[in-house]
């Protein structure tokens, strides 16, 4: 296979039909929208489903239908869109269906913009519907992977019937990038047991997300949670660069994340002892490896783009053992390497010191300095 | 070595074209690429602009604060993206459209009537490719071959045959600057 | 030779309602001739200062910035319902919605039904142009059979994506709705017509007498790929037939009514 110029939507969407979606749903809006339109040919071309939905509403809940009826299944929306699908995701959940969703995020919140923004982070990570669950979340950065990781969301979600989220931001879905293409898979021929088919020769199976006794509840949230152990001890990924001798170490994801690679190369040419830590599944997060960064490192620098969601999760695996600084940047505005070799070079030059610094409000004042400036 | 260009104009010049014609070129010439748009409702009569990178590692950053080259279609381009011109870089600009002819210190500096030119070999939308034209012949960053391969193979069927004008373009860009170092050399 | 001995008269001049500013629509696009006429009819009306808008999601986004009133920006398609919560609460002011047919007919199917069904004392103007602008081109419930569309690239396909919606005649079924016509925006004479009808859906709302709506046949010249003259044409040649012209429903006081 040689390696093609593709889009970033165009690249998600292919890859979902040669991992065998079945039936696609969805409703346009940018920077998602290339996505449903080149399903809205490619799709039909097959002999599957393609439906443009009223709204999300009734995209995540076709989603549903087909999920039930053991077919690999998806919709793709961004930012707004993937609000409005919070109570069919719950319910997809609930019902333990597997189904997977690529949320091109945008600046918000609200009607925000349509620029390239990392601010769901909280919304897609921690479940962000109603209940008990645990979507997998992955941050592809680039076309390649955009790929890769949609193929194997469709897998993952599968083997343990759940929720899988792609989440890239507006950079990824638009850009154009060499990327290879796996070749298209076979469909199954035959439905999982769970599935709804038609009770022909079986007793019948009725899927349903209800459980009416508090304690069949318990159950099922139980059985939800250890499937959560399941996946967090089995499917972590992540990259990592210029680790080896690292004192600081940058951690972002998606767009931040490969953003930041080109400040610390610049970094390490200066001769800055500066490496990337660059999560892919946000759950499960990486939270081994970066408290084990955490020893070796004398500070980290969490970039993203946002007020500082995954910050968060990394404080939580630091247990303040070293200074956490952040650097965002928000509402829709990518930061550029130079920002961050900008941070590098401060942080260098002024290691912190005290590990229960408060990052957010450091970075609030810097912030705010340098819009005040570019005004 | 890493070369990043931004393409600027407006809607419906033929920026974004353009820098998908280059980026085909420096990834059949083995390059590592990328190319993002602005994108959205801003687009409509607004702006339009594209960043390509070419390099030789893995690229990070697909977008650039002080991009190596800048080709500069219009005015609003120009006076968005003049001052961030890398220094030692390049600023290609559309003088048909721009109301000066000269830039600041510190970057080479092209001031091409594109549209004029694009209009003696008959369409005016031929000023990007010209432009590009002129850009490679002043840069080397790619031949005139590579692109006109890289547009002969990727030109949407529906306008293969607008192919020539586009190779008559690109040359017609060449050939501006060439004339341009001949007379500087006297 | 004779003098030109009186001063000169004002024919045309900007509306109050309406803001000195350019707007962000494509050339050709008659948005604009709606915000128009909505400004001329509320400059009119006297209830310029009384009144409160509800931008869409759509090309209409920035309907606030165009037009001299009080305004807020629903979410797609829920303008009908912001309207309702403003209007329950204020009812001495007077509270339109401006929607598209992406927002109103497919997204806000819910909430324009039921605000007609429960005959919210507000106004609808309803922008058709049969298919998604702010997008880039996308099928609108509206979308005709077989008109191409960048989801619907070898045409709408009736057996695949449905038929169009006619939200007119629909909500005309709804007892609690007062006054529902479809208007044309694609030349003079019609445009006049148009701005009758929006000034009779207003009147419906100052007499109390529930919900008023006018569907505005609109072009998009840009998405349909043609030019604003040729989007004029296809209002008429095309349009026109599938969604007819006409009163839907009329309450018989404003029938009465001379504008
Ligand atoms: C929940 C949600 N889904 C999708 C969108 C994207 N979106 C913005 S405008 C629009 C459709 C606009 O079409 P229409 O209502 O017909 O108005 P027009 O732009 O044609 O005037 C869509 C789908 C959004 N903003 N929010
Ligand atoms: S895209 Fe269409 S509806 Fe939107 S402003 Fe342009 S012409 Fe009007």
């Amino acid at each position: 296979m040689t390696k093609k110029l593709l889009k970033g939507n165009h690249a998600l969407a292919e890859a979902a039909v040669r991992a065998g979606c079945e039936g696609f749903f969805g409703y346009p809006i940018t920077p998602s929208t290339e996505f449903l339109e080149y399903m809205s040919s490619r799709m039909p071309e097959l002999g599957r489903a393609f439906v443009q939905a009223e709204s999300e509403v009734a995209a995540i809940n076709m989603v549903y239908g087909a999920a039930c009826a053991g077919k690999r299944t998806m919709t793709a929306s961004s930012s707004p869109g993937v609000s409005l699908m919070m109570e069919g995701l719950s319910y997809i959940a609930g019902t333990e269906v597997p189904a997977v969703l690529v949320n091109v995020m945008r600046g918000g919140p609200g009607l925000g913009n349509i620029a390239p923004s990392q601010g769901d982070y909280n919304q897609m990570v921690k479940g962000g519907g109603h209940g008990d669950y645990f979507p997998i979340v992955i941050a592809p950065a680039s076309v390649q992977e955009s790929i890769d990781y949609t193929m194997l969301a469709f897998d993952l979600a599968d083997k343990y019937r759940t929720l899988v989220y792609v989440i890239v931001d507006g950079n990824i879905g638009q850009m154009m990038e060499p990327a290879e293409m796996p070749p298209m898979r076979e469909i199954p021929t035959e439905a999982p047991d769970w599935a709804v088919t038609g009770a022909e020769g079986r007793d019948p199976i009725a899927l349903s997300s209800i459980y009416i006794d508090p304690y069949d509840e318990e159950v099922t949230n139980l059985r939800l949670l250890k499937k959560k152990l399941e996946i967090e001890k089995n499917e972590v990924i992540f990259k990592e660069f210029f680790m080896e001798d690292a004192e600081i170490v940058i951690i972002g994801f998606g767009t931040a994340g490969r953003i930041s690679l080109s400040a610390v190369r610049e970094a390490r040419e200066q001769g800055i002892k500066v490496g990337l830590i660059r999560p892919i599944t946000l759950f499960p997060f990486p939270f081994e490896r970066i408290a084990e960064a955490a020893e070796q490192a004398k500070s980290f620098l969490v970039v993203e783009m946002n007020t500082g969601m995954m910050l968060d999760d990394i404080q939580v695996a630091v247990k303040g053992k070293i200074p956490v600084e952040f650097y965002g940047r928000l509402g829709g505005v990518t930061p550029f390497p130079d920002e961050i070799l900008s941070e590098i070079n401060r942080i260098n030059e002024n290691p912190p010191t005290d590990p229960n610094l408060d990052a957010r409000a450091d970075w609030v004042k810097r912030l705010e300095k340098a819009i005040e400036g570019s005004n | 070595m890493e070369t990043s260009i931004i393409i600027s104009g407006f809607g419906g010049q033929g920026t974004l074209f353009a820098g998908q014609v280059i980026t085909y070129a420096a990834m059949a010439a083995g390059k590592e690429v990328t190319w993002i748009p602005s994108y959205g409702p801003e687009m409509r009569g607004g702006t339009a602009n594209c960043t390509v990178v070419i390099s030789d590692n893995r690229i990070g950053s697909p977008l650039v604060l002080n991009p190596t080259i800048v080709i500069a279609m219009n005015q609003p381009s120009l006076e968005k993206y003049e001052s961030l011109v890398a220094e030692g870089g390049y600023l290609i600009a559309n003088k048909s459209l721009i109301e000066k002819d000269f830039s600041r210190s510190g970057i080479n500096s092209y001031f091409i009537p594109a549209n004029e030119l694009a209009a003696e070999i008959g369409n005016m939308k031929m000023s990007s490719m010209l432009l590009t034209g002129a850009m490679v012949e002043i840069t080397g960053i790619l031949s005139l071959d590579q692109i006109k391969t890289a547009l002969e193979n990727n030109l949407p069927a529906r306008h293969k045959k607008t192919l020539p004008m586009n190779f008559q373009a690109i040359d017609k860009g060449a050939e501006y600057i060439k004339e341009l170092a001949a007379e500087k050399a006297k | 030779m004779a003098t030109l001995t009186t001063d000169p008269i004002q024919v045309y001049k900007r509306p109050v309602g309406l803001t000195e500013v350019h707007s962000h629509y494509c050339p050709g696009c008659t948005h604009g001739i709606s915000h128009r006429l909505i400004a001329e009819v509320l400059d009119e009306m006297g209830l310029r200062e009384k009144t409160i808008g509800v931008a869409p999601v759509g090309c209409s986004v920035f309907a606030y910035k165009y037009l001299n009133t009080d305004y807020v920006e629903a979410a797609h398609g829920r303008a009908p319902a912001m309207a309702t919560g403003i209007k329950r609460v204020r009812p001495e002011n007077i509270v339109y919605t401006y929607q598209g047919d992406g927002d109103l007919a497919s997204i806000g199917m819910a909430e324009i039904m039921h605000a007609a069904g429960r005959g919210e004392n507000i106004t609808v103007i309803f922008i058709n142009n049969a298919i998604y602008g702010m997008t880039g081109g996308q099928m609108a419930p509206t979308t005709l059979p077989g008109m191409k569309t960048t989801s619907s690239p070898k045409g709408r396909d009736v057996e695949m994506a449905g038929f169009p919606i006619k939200m007119s005649e629909i909500l005309a079924t709804m007892q609690g709705s007062s006054y529902i016509v479809r208007r044309s925006l694609h030349d003079p004479a019609y445009i006049r017509k148009s701005k009758k009808a929006i000034r009779k859906a207003f009147e419906t709302q100052v007499r109390g007498m529930g919900f008023s709506l006018v569907e505005l046949l609109s072009t998009c010249p840009t998405n349909w790929k043609v030019t604003p003259y040729e989007a004029l044409q296809f209002v008429e040649d095309s349009m026109i037939p599938v969604f007819p012209l006409g009163d839907f429903k009329v309450h018989p006081e404003i029938a009465k009514l001379k504008v």
